[in-house]
C-alpha cells in the first residue's frame, strides 16, 4: 500500500516544467538584481523589466534549437536568457563593463548573443519585425530548416513594419513565428486606447497568417502552443501567437506607473507566472522545498552575477573606435 | 524675471500658444500622461485630449497626419520623444512636409513643428543619443531650431509654432532641468538671430544647443588667462545668422565652431566653409572645428565620453589658435 502522502498521479512532464520553472526564476532574479543595481547606479541606462512576462519567453524559447534565431525588443532580458545567454555577460552589459555581451557598448536595450541565435534587443519599437523577416528569408535562401521567432509588444502592432514584415513573411512563406506579448501597455498608454479593431491576431489573420492566442502567464499553455507552432513553421510558413500577459513593473525601472491603479497591479500579481508554475509542479508532486530551493539558487546565482559584474572594470576606451566599419575605419580617420 | 527650467519654459510656450490660437494642437505618444520627459505634464488637463492628443506608436503616421492637418490650416506640434525615433518618419518630413509648398506651386503651407529631442544623455547608447540637426539643415523647406536656454526654449518654440514653414525643433535632453531667467514678456523670438553669449575680441566661438554651455565655461577660464573669446549661440541652424558670425570673425580674425554632433558633414562644416570663403583675408588662424568623432555613441561611460567635446578641448583649441598667430 502506498504511503498516505504519495503525490497525486500526474502525467505532467515534470522534468520539462521544472527546467522551465528554474529558467523563469533565473530571469526574475536577474531582473530583480538589475533593478536593485539601477537604484545603486550600477546600471546606467534605462532598463525595461519583463517581470510577469517570463512564461512567454521561456515557453517559446524552450521549443527552439540553439541554431534557431530570435529577435527581441527593448524588454528583452527574458528572451535573451531563455534562448541560452548567460547571466554574467548580460549583467556586465547592463553595467557597461568589460566582458559584457556587446563589450559594454550597447547596454540593456541592445543586448545580443549571436552565439545562441539571439540577434538583438532593439531600441526602436517594431524595427525588429522586418529584420526578423529578413533573417527567415536567409534561412529559406540557404535551404536550412531553422526557425525565426520575432518577439514584440502590443504597442508595436501600430507601427508600419508590422504590416510590411507580416506581409513579407506571408508572400515568401517564411519560417517565422511572430510572438506578440500583449501586456496591455505601451509605456504609459493603455494599448487598447490607441489600437483600432480586434487586435494583433485579427490583423495577422487579415494578412493571411494563421494566428492563435494563449494565456501568457501559464507556462504549460505557452509551451504547448509554441511547440505546435514551431513545428508548423519549421520548413513551413509563418504563424502568429498572441500571449496575453501583464507588465507587473513600470515601463522602465524608474517608472512608478502612477497611471494605473494599485489595485489592478495587485490583482495581476495573483496571476504571477512563476507562482502559477510553482503550483503546477507542486500539484504534480514536486516537493515545495525543492521548488523553493530552485528559486533560492536562482537568486544566489544572480546576486553573484551582480557582484561580479560590479567588480569588473570598464571596457578599454579604444573600443569606442572599434567595430564601426572596415572601409573608412575611424581608427584610421575619425574626423 | 521668473526662473524656469528649460523643460518648463517649453511647456509654457506651448500652453501660451494653445491659449492664443485654438488651431494649435500637440500629438505624440504618451502625451496624455505628460510625455516621456514630462514636457506636457498638466496640459491634457487644461486643453483636453483632442488638443493634447495621444498617438499610437506610429511615427510615420504621426508625422504624415501632421502634414495633412497642417495643410488643412491647423498647427500641429508633433512630439517624436527622441530624434532617433523621428527617423521612422523621415519620408513624411523630408519628402512631404518640406517640399509640399514648393511642389504645389505655393498653394499650401505646412505649418507644423516637430519636436525631436537630441543629444547625449548619460548611457542612452547609440539609438537614443544622436544629434542629427545637420540632416535637416540640408533639406530645403525646413527650419531647424536648436535652443540652449530656458528663455530661448520659450521664445523660439513660440516662434516655431507661429511659423508657417515646417520647423524641426530640437531640444537637448540634457538641458531639461537647466534653470534660467525667462522674461515676463510673452513675445516670440526671432528665428535666425544668434545670441551673443559673451563678447570678446580674440576669437569667435560659434556653437548651439548644449555645447553653448561648454563654450561659455571655456570662455570664462580663457578670460582668466587673458584671452577674450566671443561666444555666439546660433539658436537656429536654418536660417543661421551668417551676418552675426561674419561680423564677429571679422573683428576677431579667428573662428572655432563647437558642436556635439559628429563633426564629419556636421553643420560646423557649413559655417567653417562660409567663413573661409567670405573672410579668407581677415583670418589670423586657420578655422577650427570641434565635434564628435565619426563613431556611434556607446553605453559604457568611458567610451561614451570619447564623443564628448569638453571644456578642456575648447580651451586647448583656442589656445592653439591664438598661440599660432602670436
Ligand atoms: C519607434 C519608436 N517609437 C517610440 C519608442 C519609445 N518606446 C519605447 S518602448 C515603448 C512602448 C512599447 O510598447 P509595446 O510594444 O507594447 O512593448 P512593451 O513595452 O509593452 O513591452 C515606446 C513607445 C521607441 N523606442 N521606438
Ligand atoms: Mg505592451
Amino acid at each position: 500500500m502506498p504511503p498516505a502522502d504519495t503525490p497525486p498521479v500526474s502525467n505532467l512532464d515534470v522534468e520539462r516544467y521544472r527546467a522551465g520553472f528554474r529558467q523563469m526564476c533565473r530571469i526574475r532574479a536577474f531582473e530583480e538584481q538589475a533593478i536593485a543595481a539601477a537604484q545603486e547606479k550600477l546600471v546606467l541606462g534605462a532598463i525595461h523589466p519583463s517581470i510577469g512576462q517570463e512564461a512567454v519567453a521561456v515557453g517559446v524559447c524552450g521549443n527552439l534549437r540553439k541554431s534557431d534565431i530570435i529577435l527581441s525588443t527593448h524588454r528583452g532580458h527574458g528572451h535573451t536568457m531563455a534562448k541560452g545567454a548567460e547571466a554574467l555577460p548580460m549583467m556586465r552589459e547592463l553595467f557597461g563593463r568589460d566582458g559584457g555581451y556587446c563589450q559594454g557598448k550597447g547596454g540593456s536595450m541592445h543586448i545580443a548573443d549571436f552565439s545562441v541565435g539571439m540577434l538583438g534587443a532593439n531600441g526602436v519599437v517594431g524595427a525588429n519585425i522586418n529584420i526578423a523577416a529578413g533573417a527567415a528569408h536567409a534561412i529559406r535562401l540557404k535551404g536550412e530548416d531553422g526557425v525565426v521567432v520575432c518577439f514584440f509588444g502590443d504597442g508595436a502592432i501600430n507601427r508600419g513594419p508590422f504590416l510590411e514584415g507580416l506581409n513579407w513573411a506571408g508572400v515568401f512563406q517564411l519560417p517565422i513565428l511572430f510572438v506578440c506579448e500583449d501586456n496591455g501597455f505601451a509605456a504609459t498608454t493603455r494599448t487598447s486606447a490607441m489600437t483600432s479593431g480586434a487586435g494583433p491576431a485579427a490583423r495577422a489573420e487579415a494578412i493571411g497568417i494563421p494566428a492563435s492566442t494563449v494565456e501568457g502567464n501559464d507556462l504549460q499553455a505557452v509551451d504547448e502552443a509554441a511547440r505546435e507552432l514551431v513545428d508548423l513553421v519549421r520548413g513551413g510558413g509563418p504563424r502568429f501567437l498572441v500571449a496575453r500577459t501583464y507588465r507587473l513593473t513600470g515601463h522602465t525601472s524608474s517608472d512608478a506607473a502612477g497611471y494605473r491603479p494599485q489595485a489592478e497591479v495587485q490583482e495581476r500579481w495573483l496571476n504571477d507566472p512563476i507562482e502559477n508554475c510553482r503550483k503546477l509542479l507542486e500539484a504534480a508532486g514536486v516537493p515545495a522545498a525543492e521548488l523553493a530551493a530552485i528559486r533560492e539558487a536562482a537568486e544566489a546565482e544572480m546576486r553573484a552575477a551582480k557582484d561580479e559584474a560590479a567588480a569588473t572594470g570598464w571596457p578599454a576606451v579604444e573600443l569606442a573606435y572599434a567595430d564601426v566599419q572596415d572601409v573608412g575605419d575611424p581608427r584610421t580617420r575619425a574626423f | 524675471m521668473p526662473r524656469l527650467s528649460y523643460l518648463e519654459a517649453g511647456k509654457l510656450a506651448l500652453a501660451e500658444e494653445m491659449r492664443r490660437d485654438p488651431l494649435v494642437w500637440a500629438v505624440g505618444e504618451d502625451l496624455g500622461r505628460g510625455g516621456v520627459f514630462g514636457q506636457y505634464r498638466g496640459l491634457a488637463e487644461e486643453f483636453g485630449p483632442a488638443r493634447i492628443s495621444d498617438a499610437p506608436i506610429s511615427e510615420s503616421c504621426i508625422m504624415g497626419a501632421a502634414v495633412g492637418a497642417a495643410m488643412m490650416g491647423t498647427r500641429p506640434v508633433v512630439e517624436m520623444r527622441f530624434s532617433d525615433f523621428a527617423l521612422c518618419a523621415v519620408d513624411e518630413l523630408v519628402n512631404q512636409a518640406a517640399k509640399a509648398r514648393y511642389m504645389f506651386g505655393g498653394q499650401s503651407h505646412v505649418p507644423l513643428v516637430v519636436r525631436e529631442p537630441i543629444g547625449i544623455w548619460r548611457s542612452s547608447a547609440a539609438q537614443h543619443s544622436q544629434s542629427l540637426e545637420a540632416w535637416y539643415a540640408h533639406i530645403p523647406g525646413l527650419v531647424v531650431v536648436v535652443p540652449s536656454t530656458p528663455a530661448d526654449n520659450r521664445a523660439l518654440l513660440k516662434a516655431a509654432i507661429r511659423c508657417d514653414d515646417p520647423v524641426v525643433y530640437m531640444e537637448h535632453k540634457n538641458l531639461w532641468a537647466l534653470e534660467g531667467e525667462v522674461p515676463e514678456a510673452a513675445e516670440p523670438g526671432e528665428l535666425g538671430k544668434a545670441r551673443v553669449v559673451r563678447a570678446g575680441g580674440d576669437v569667435t566661438i560659434v556653437s548651439w544647443s548644449a555645447a553653448v554651455h561648454t563654450c561659455a565655461a571655456a570662455a570664462e577660464s580663457l578670460a582668466g588667462a587673458g584671452i577674450e573669446a566671443e561666444v555666439l549661440d546660433l539658436r537656429t541652424l536654418w536660417p543661421w545668422d551668417r551676418e552675426a558670425v561674419l561680423a564677429s570673425v571679422e573683428r576677431s580674425g579667428r573662428l572655432l565652431v563647437v558642436q556635439e554632433a559628429v563633426s564629419v558633414a556636421g553643420f560646423g562644416a557649413e559655417i567653417a566653409a562660409s567663413v573661409a570663403e567670405a573672410l579668407h583675408g581677415a583670418l589670423k588662424a586657420p578655422v577650427r572645428r570641434l565635434g564628435a568623432p565619426r563613431i556611434p555613441i556607446s553605453y559604457a561611460p568611458p567610451l561614451e565620453d570619447k564623443v564628448r567635446v569638453t571644456e578642456a578641448m575648447v580651451v586647448e583649441a583656442v589656445r592653439s589658435m591664438t598661440a599660432a598667430a602670436a
